[in-house]
């Protein structure tokens, strides 16, 4: 089993949290992970991405190869197009679609959706709304995760213990709020 | 063993901190940052004494490895590949010297320019010096090289080059450790004469680096990391890979066998044996290396007739520029290339900014207000998120060339009578390399209005200590400004129009002006009051 994601938004969303809990889970199956991050000059305020591979076999690549991407899952709906060269035919997107508007140029968001509907699967669902709805507001990006998991094969218990396992030294409050996130992302898949 | 997930800068600093390394020096730059940064958290440095501070900039750091090389002593030097320019002069002379205790010099490239102003390739540097230099294809051999590279280090009394690339400095994977070292004792070089570059001392020195080069081909030609599959089904190519470039050529060829001989390359100088036997054995060679076509260039020289065919990024089989990728790599195979669609042609490129709040906005906004009857071109900048400002809406700088320049530029160009001639530097920056440019200006009494933009911090890669923190004003003074021409004011939108009469004030006066702007970067800011939270 080989699970490419691209994950995908703004600098500062919060995709290599996103990263963490879904590499925690793998390693709790005893699967391999490569990780490829942006630091530096890019992370201010531009577009973000991380090569995530998870893998019960050697991987070899840090990048993903086009074409063979599994899923992009991203935190904003722009930003999960910049990167359909990579999306498997049969891949899918799973996005926010609450614009992140920092540049003067950024299209009409229904044209956005629009692009986003055309490919044959995705999901697309406003992940900052829903956690303000549950009182999580800072935990959009667990929303977003929530809603992939079931696509990438893992159990809401396994995500559930590497969220309880990361977030512990930040409080029990702000594990529940991520749990609760969680489950709210789930529920759209 | 333990298994830690670990970034290539990360795990090379934990088998550093593993191998008995007693001191890291370097200055912040990416892709380098992290190795200082893992190591500044790590709870084992800190119990093992271990230094970890960072340097002024990369000259001094290389130098203070080099000293405590002198003693015995286990260290590493961090820079990024412009860095190593700034270096330039110790790591040449260090070939020279030799080491006494294990000296690594780990550089880290940026092919693509990720965040940099050029890709040059730090094998020309290895290769330059003639020194061993190590390219670490993954994570796990970025660990196990810290070891081997000291224990080299040591054997030869030379340096060794650790380079890295972007893609293996900023991706995690798992890293199993080995049972620890002890740091040396220290003790003085046993060869008085081991440190002294004088002309007659060095002459000797310089034959005595040549007779090693045999040796460090025979290291190589034995080296655990470099990798001879000579033996395959189909010889009408011979592949030869280096650094992470081998990783790309496994993964397209996926579960299947590669068909072809391969040289994996990871040591240098050149396994030259090797080399013969492949392209003995094939009908033609393909080069993939991570950065300059360096390795293909020395095989396939001036491309004499008769030669078999010689295909990488010299004849653009691969791009000539950029980092390599498993697309690109099948595509130089005349494999079939994956591709998913295009990107639709609605999405906006979103090219990083100044961040919201961010002092610099407000020390730009003032200073294109204050210079509007000039008009543009007037700004020499430098290299730090300031640079950012060149970007709309700002329009603010003209300049980004390297560390300081932006001080010896306006230097230049007042010196030629280009009025107002104005300089933007950041504090970090200042540190770095501003001082001695600063220096001219008062020498020569230029006409010059120099603003040091005081976030109190190193910004761009994500907010380090430097040496000269809270001491600006008192650095310019004792450098010979005149007083009454050190300026400071809080960039802040309210404070504009005192902003904008400072810099006229300023740009009025003939002779050496410092303005400093002094605000807290933002993001420093956030992290520091959630650590108090």
């Amino acid at each position: 089993m080989k699970k490419d994601i691209i994950l995908a938004g703004v600098g500062g969303q919060g995709i290599l949290t996103i990263a963490t809990i879904l590499g925690h889970a793998a390693l709790n199956r005893g699967w391999q992970l490569k990780q490829a991050e942006v630091h530096g000059m890019s992370q201010r305020g531009g577009d973000v991405q991380s090569h995530l591979r998870l893998s019960d076999k050697d991987i070899h690549s840090d990048l993903i190869t086009m074409g063979d991407a599994d899923m992009i899952l991203s935190v904003e709906p722009m930003e999960a197009l910049r990167y359909l060269p990579y999306l498997a035919a049969d891949g899918w997107i799973i996005t926010n679609s609450k614009p992140f508007v920092n540049i003067p140029n950024y299209p009409n968001p229904e044209d956005v959706y629009t692009e986003i509907s055309k490919t044959t699967n995705h999901l697309l669902f406003d992940a900052d709304q829903i956690a303000k709805d549950i009182k999580a507001t800072r935990s959009m990006n667990i929303v977003v995760l929530g809603a992939a998991i079931k696509h990438l094969g893992f159990s809401e218990q396994e995500i559930a213990d590497s969220i309880s396992a990361i977030f512990s030294r930040k409080g029990e409050a702000i594990v529940e709020a991520n749990l609760k996130a969680l489950k709210a992302g789930i529920a759209l898949s | 063993m333990e298994k830690l997930m670990l970034l290539g800068d990360e795990a090379l600093a934990q088998g550093a901190l593993d191998a008995g390394i007693s001191g890291f020096y370097g200055y912040p730059g990416t892709p380098s940052t992290e190795i200082i940064e893992y190591v500044q958290r790590s709870k084992q440095a800190i119990t093992d004494k271990v230094h970890r501070t960072w340097s002024s900039n990369e000259k001094t750091a290389m130098e203070s490895a080099l000293g405590m090389s002198y003693t015995g002593k286990r260290a590493m030097v961090t820079m990024k590949h412009v860095g190593l320019n700034v270096a330039a002069d110790p790591f040449m002379n260090s070939a020279m010297t030799g080491a006494h205790g294990g000296l690594l010099i780990t550089v880290a490239d940026d092919p693509s320019m990720h965040s940099s102003q050029n890709e040059q390739d730090s094998r020309f540097y290895g290769r330059f010096a003639m020194i061993p230099v190590l390219e670490p294809s993954n994570q796990q051999e970025c660990y196990d090289m810290a070891f081997y590279g000291f224990e080299l280090s040591e054997k030869y009394h030379i340096p060794v080059m650790i380079r890295l690339t972007t893609r293996l400095s900023h991706s995690r994977s798992g890293v199993v450790r080995r049972n620890t070292l002890p740091q040396k004792p220290c003790n003085k070089p046993e060869d008085i004469f081991q440190f002294m570059l004088l002309p007659a001392v060095a002459r000797k020195k310089y034959k005595n680096l040549i007779n090693l080069q045999e040796r460090f081909v025979e290291e190589s030609t034995q080296s655990p990391f470099n990798e001879y599959y000579l033996d395959a089904k189909d010889y009408s190519k011979g592949l030869i890979t280096t650094g992470l470039a081998y990783n790309y050529l496994r993964e397209v060829y996926g579960d299947a066998p590669i068909p072809y001989p391969v040289l994996k390359i990871c040591q240098y100088p050149l396994p030259a044996s090797k080399i013969h036997e492949l392209y003995n054995k094939c009908e033609s060679l393909y080069f993939f290396e991570e950065g300059m076509p360096i390795v293909e260039e020395q095989i396939k020289g001036l491309g004499f007739s008769g030669m078999k065919p010689i295909h990488g990024r010299l004849d653009g089989t691969l791009d000539r520029d950029g980092e390599l990728n498993p697309n690109k790599v099948a595509k130089a195979l005349g494999l079939p290339s994956k591709y998913g669609k295009d990107v639709p042609e609605i999405v906006a490129g979103r090219p990083p900014a100044l961040c919201v709040g961010c002092p610099h906005a407000d020390s730009y906004l003032a200073l294109n207000e204050a210079i509007k009857e000039y008009g543009r071109g007037h700004v020499f900048s430098d290299i730090g998120c300031y640079t950012l400002g060149f970007m709309p809406p700002y329009n603010a700088i003209n300049s980004c060339v390297d560390m300081g320049a932006s001080i010896t530029m306006a230097k230049g160009a007042a010196d030629s009578g280009h009025f107002p001639a104005i300089a933007v530097i950041g504090d970090s920056t200042f540190t770095h390399s501003g001082m001695t440019g600063l220096m001219d200006c008062i020498y020569d009494k230029s006409n010059v209005v120099i603003v040091i933009l005081d976030n109190s911090t190193t910004g761009m890669t994500g907010g380090q200590d430097y040496t000269a923190f809270g001491r600006l004003e008192e650095i310019c003074l004792g450098l010979g400004v005149e007083k009454d021409h050190i300026r400071t004011f809080f960039p802040f939108v309210k404070n504009h129009e005192e902003m904008i009469r400072i810099y006229k004030e300023e740009i009025a006066y003939e002779g050496v002006s410092v303005i400093i702007p002094r605000r807290e970067c933002v993001q420093t800011l956030k992290k520091k009051n959630k650590r108090e939270a």
